[in-house]
């Protein structure tokens, strides 16, 4: 019986400091912000949408292979020895035409992996976070600056110049036959590294 | 419980009464299985007689995405993903067992970064559970409470390392990211912000006498039932057993701090009931605070980034490392076969081993304990599983 | 007020329809206005704003936005459904909820019905909700709406017990069960309220129709019906467009009723506190509409604050805490009333 009349009291008193408590609240000034009017200051590292600096960009697929979800897709293409690409801002010589550069920025996850190996810093995550699309295939971004002419003619260039390599070093071959037996070069495995 | 069924009823005409269990689908889609657990549920009336966890809704493969990285490192943000509520405490576990496997030595001001963090998360991830655990039992308001001061836990992460739920900050020797200047101080400010708000929560709910009666003598697990089914983390500990990884099993430098764990004591109730596990979590979060302003007072200078291997190739063998992450024991196997790819990497989730006590203790309970045990168990599916 | 339109237009039928509707005038802004006010008031209790957009100031037009969309949804019915009680059970809890009105007195001009039973009347009246509920429940042919339906009976029927002997406890000092008269009795300053009179006993009855009142209309902590975390949303789980807002309508429009039937009982009505300090039967529409707010505001809150029972506790506290707390009050009154 006793127990009977502290839980009445106790339920009653409980209740009490819950909306003592609630009423208190309505007095106390929202935390919540009115979002696309009022934006919160990101943090100078907050990670959001990438963006690459084709500039710099010295093709080395460090940040492909950073990537935990291969949403890099990077292709290059030899430079002959007569093209001059540039330098980076760091410095570096370029050497190689990078004819694609896509991330998909809807596999991406946002980690960051891509960013720290890039020797010449060309990679890097912007403030922006408001990115959202009608349709999925926007999130293929290209940041390759040459056209496709470009790519074509570089590409055919290459082919060529390679041609020119191969036809050399058979003359070369067809030279040293006699001096050395023609070895099976075996192709370089792909370490994985 | 049987019996109920075995004795047979009669119509006032003499018919014999047919009486059947029902079985009730709670989930994959349900308000208060936080995620897509799906419960089958064998019920009579509002009685539960038996519970079934169907599980693997969210299996989304992580072991074996992790042998098929390119690296160890690459690991790291599928390892955020699988308890994304700690994904701090989630990264500790799992860069101290490469760390083992490499034997590398991390710098000592890495390591309180990381006890930081980590115990950041903990409590982040402690106010979800105790958040969500009013919503099951009807009350809203403590939820949106608790989840104002986790913004708070997130702006430091993300002020840290730029995510605010998926960090991968931890790395194998290091972290990410040195602290950020006025770290420090805005931590510490956080944590005397924070102290005064469990008042708040217990005044409104943990100790609301509504609360109470819900939830204290409800799935009650004894310490012995806990232990036999492998239960860790406020489980066990809510179930009186005095078991903390961080003392017991210690790692990184919980040893230079000054604190013991929580356990239940059975307040409100028999020993083990959802009150215990609920108010350990609660009482959890003051201890983490506390950790984290010695922490703050002790941290050495120094740079962060100097352990941290150019490439991760650790010798053929194999570690098992566990830490205690929000939910309990959190163990990583991993696997090297000396190449750059983890050749098998198995997780021990604890979230997985304290559902699996779901049925042993909500039998005889009525449906609306159900989702009491539920939350008090404090399940996250993607760690659940994998 | 049915004199003066029946001398205007002298035509019963349109006096009857006029009369009848003329609550819903202030229903349904009623409901459009309470829905926003309880996202607001739960929002700020919250630290939050809650809607903010929709209408300019504050979102005031947020409601009138939703039904909208509601109206536009897709009238989902259940293929394994029963088609007839399913249709049927929205509108049937809705007139339950509305039928009360016809015996409440907004003013002292106007009830729609002043009959001498009116109290009896809106008891009985409302329990016909429950007809409705378990129609739903049972026709959803869904395990959770059965449960919802079948918890919702329970518990509607317990909780009419203790409602009832604390009305009977104000009914046996007015003697009457005319609803008009009740608050003719309280006439004069807020002393004279029920509420006040025979200390406390009366003052307990009110507190236990409160209770007994926020189980009946499904309010938390007594909303274990439409649990949301355990049955997902009750009976109302596979209703969906219009039929839903029926019901979310019907539960705005009950919680009003039994407000009001609070503010008649125990606070006076529309009466003016302040003995005839703005009185009238125009203000004293503004006395009865504010009362029956403040009190449908004190729901709210308490439904932002509490937990909510499980189903044993709820028979619990019905049969074990108010029913015999309810027949102490009466035997209390009718002693008093015999001294
Ligand atoms: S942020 Fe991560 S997921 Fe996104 S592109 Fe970089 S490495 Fe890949
Ligand atoms: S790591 Fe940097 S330089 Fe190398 S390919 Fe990627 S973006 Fe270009």
């Amino acid at each position: 019986m006793r127990k009977y009349f502290i839980d009445i009291y106790k339920s009653v008193w409980s209740v009490l400091i819950g909306m003592k408590i609630t009423f208190g609240h309505l007095f106390v000034p929202a935390v919540t912000i009115q979002y696309p009017d009022v934006k919160p200051k990101l943090p100078e590292r907050a990670r959001n949408r990438l963006y690459v600096n084709m500039d710099d960009c010295i093709g080395c697929l460090q940040c492909e292979m950073a990537c935990p979800v291969n949403c890099i897709e990077i292709a290059t293409v030899k430079s002959l020895p007569t093209d001059d690409l540039g330098t980076t801002s760091t410095g570096q010589k370029k050497k190689l035409w990078v004819t694609k550069f896509d991330i998909d920025i809807a596999k991406c996850c946002f980690c960051g992996l891509c960013v720290y190996p890039c020797p010449t810093e060309c990679i890097k995550m912007t403030e922006v976070y408001e990115f959202s699309e009608y349709d999925r295939n926007n999130f293929l971004y290209n940041f390759v600056t040459l056209t496709k002419e470009e790519i074509e003619n570089v590409k055919a260039k290459a082919a060529e110049y390679e041609k020119e390599q191969a036809a050399k070093k058979a003359a070369a071959a067809a030279q040293a036959k006699p001096a050395t037996a023609p070895t099976q070069q075996p192709p370089p495995t792909a370490q994985q590294s | 419980m049987t019996d109920i069924f075995e004795t047979s009823i009669k119509t006032s005409t003499g018919k014999a009464l047919r009486r059947e269990e029902m079985v009730i689908n709670m989930g994959p889609q349900h308000p208060s299985t936080h995620g897509v657990l799906r419960l089958e549920v064998v019920a009579d009336g509002e009685i539960v007689i038996d519970v079934i966890p169907h599980i693997g809704y969210l299996h989304r493969c992580f072991e074996k995405h992790a042998e098929n990285m390119t690296g160890y490192q690459q690991v790291v943000p599928y390892v955020d993903r699988m308890d994304y509520c700690a994904a701090m405490n989630m990264d500790f576990g799992y860069v101290l067992a490469v760390e083992k496997l490499l034997g590398i030595q991390v710098p000592e001001r890495v390591e309180y970064i990381r006890v930081i963090m980590a115990e950041l998360q903990r409590v982040a991830s402690h106010l979800i559970a105790a958040g969500t655990y009013g919503l099951d039992i009807g009350a809203f308001t403590p939820f949106l409470y608790m989840f104002r001061e986790r913004e708070r836990i997130l702006d430091l992460f993300e002020m840290t390392c730029g995510a605010r739920l998926l960090y991968n900050y931890m790395w194998v020797g290091g972290v990410s990211h040195d602290l950020p200047p006025g770290f420090i101080d805005k931590a510490k400010d956080f944590c005397q912000y924070f102290k005064p708000k469990i008042k708040e929560y217990n005044d409104l709910l943990s100790y609301n006498e509504i609360f109470i009666k819900r939830t204290a003598n409800v799935g009650v697990l004894p310490g012995d039932v806990a232990i036999a089914y492998g239960c860790s983390g406020p489980v066990l500990r809510g179930s009186g057993v005095d078991f903390d990884l961080r003392r017991d099993d210690p790692y990184s430098v919980y040893h230079k701090f000054d604190w013991k764990p929580e356990i239940g004591k059975g307040e409100m109730g028999a020993v083990g009931d959802c009150w215990d596990r609920y108010i350990v979590r609660i009482r959890e979060m003051i201890q983490s605070i506390n950790i984290v302003e010695q922490a703050l007072n002790q941290i050495p200078e120094g740079d962060v980034a100097t352990a941290i291997p150019k490439r991760i190739r650790p010798n053929a063998g194999d570690v098992y490392v566990r830490t205690e992450s929000a939910r309990g024991e959190l163990g990583f196997y991993v696997i090297s076969d000396g190449t750059a790819k983890p050749f098998r990497i198995k997780a021990r989730s604890p979230s997985f081993v304290n559902l699996s006590v779901i049925p042993e203790i909500s039998r005889g309970g009525m449906i609306a304990d159900l989702v009491a045990i539920a939350g008090s168990l404090d399940i996250v599916l993607g760690e659940v599983d994998r | 007020m049915e004199q003066l339109l029946r001398n205007i237009f002298d035509n019963n039928i349109f006096v009857f329809t006029v009369t009848a509707i003329l609550p819903l005038i202030w229903i349904v802004p009623y409901a459009l206005v309470a829905i926003w006010l309880e996202r607001k008031i739960s929002a700020h209790m919250q630290d939050r704003l809650g809607p903010m957009r929709t209408g300019g100031w504050h979102g005031w037009s947020q409601t009138i936005a939703d039904m909208l969309k509601l109206l536009q949804k897709e009238d989902i019915v259940p293929a394994a459904a029963d088609k007839i009680l399913f249709n049927l059970a929205p509108y049937i809890i809705f007139i339950a909820a509305y039928a009360a009105y016809a015996a409440i007195p907004f003013s002292s001009a106007y009830i729609g019905a002043d009959i001498n039973v009116g109290i009896f009347y809106i008891i009985a009246v409302t329990s016909l909700a429950v007809v409705g509920i378990l129609m739903g429940g049972w026709a959803s042919n869904n395990k959770w709406s059965l449960f919802g339906a079948m918890r919702a009976a329970a518990q509607i029927v317990s909780y009419e017990i203790p409602s009832v002997l604390a009305v009977l406890a104000v009914v046996m000092i007015a003697g009457t069960l005319s609803l008009q008269e009740i608050n003719n009795l309280q006439t004069g300053w807020f002393w004279n309220w029920y509420v006040f009179q025979k200390f406390p006993f009366i003052f307990v009855a009110f507190i236990i129709y409160f209770i007994a009142a926020l189980a009946e209309v499904n309010r938390v902590p007594f909303d274990i019906p439409e649990a949301e975390s355990e049955l997902v949303a009750g009976y109302v789980t596979e209703y969906s467009g219009m039929k839903f807002a029926m019901f979310m309508f019907a539960e705005f429009v009950n919680m009003f009723a039994v407000s009001a039937i609070a503010a008649t009982l125990f606070f006076g009505g529309w009466n003016s506190p302040f003995g005839d300090f703005l009185g009238g039967p125009i203000w004293g529409v503004f006395w009865f509409l504010s009362k029956g707010m403040v009190l449908v505001s004190i729901q709210m809150w308490l439904r932002w604050t509490l937990p909510r029972l499980r189903v044993d506790q709820l028979m619990y506290v019905s049969w074990k805490v108010l029913t015999p707390f309810a027949f102490a009050c009466v035997i209390a009154v009718g002693l008093w009333m015999m001294l």
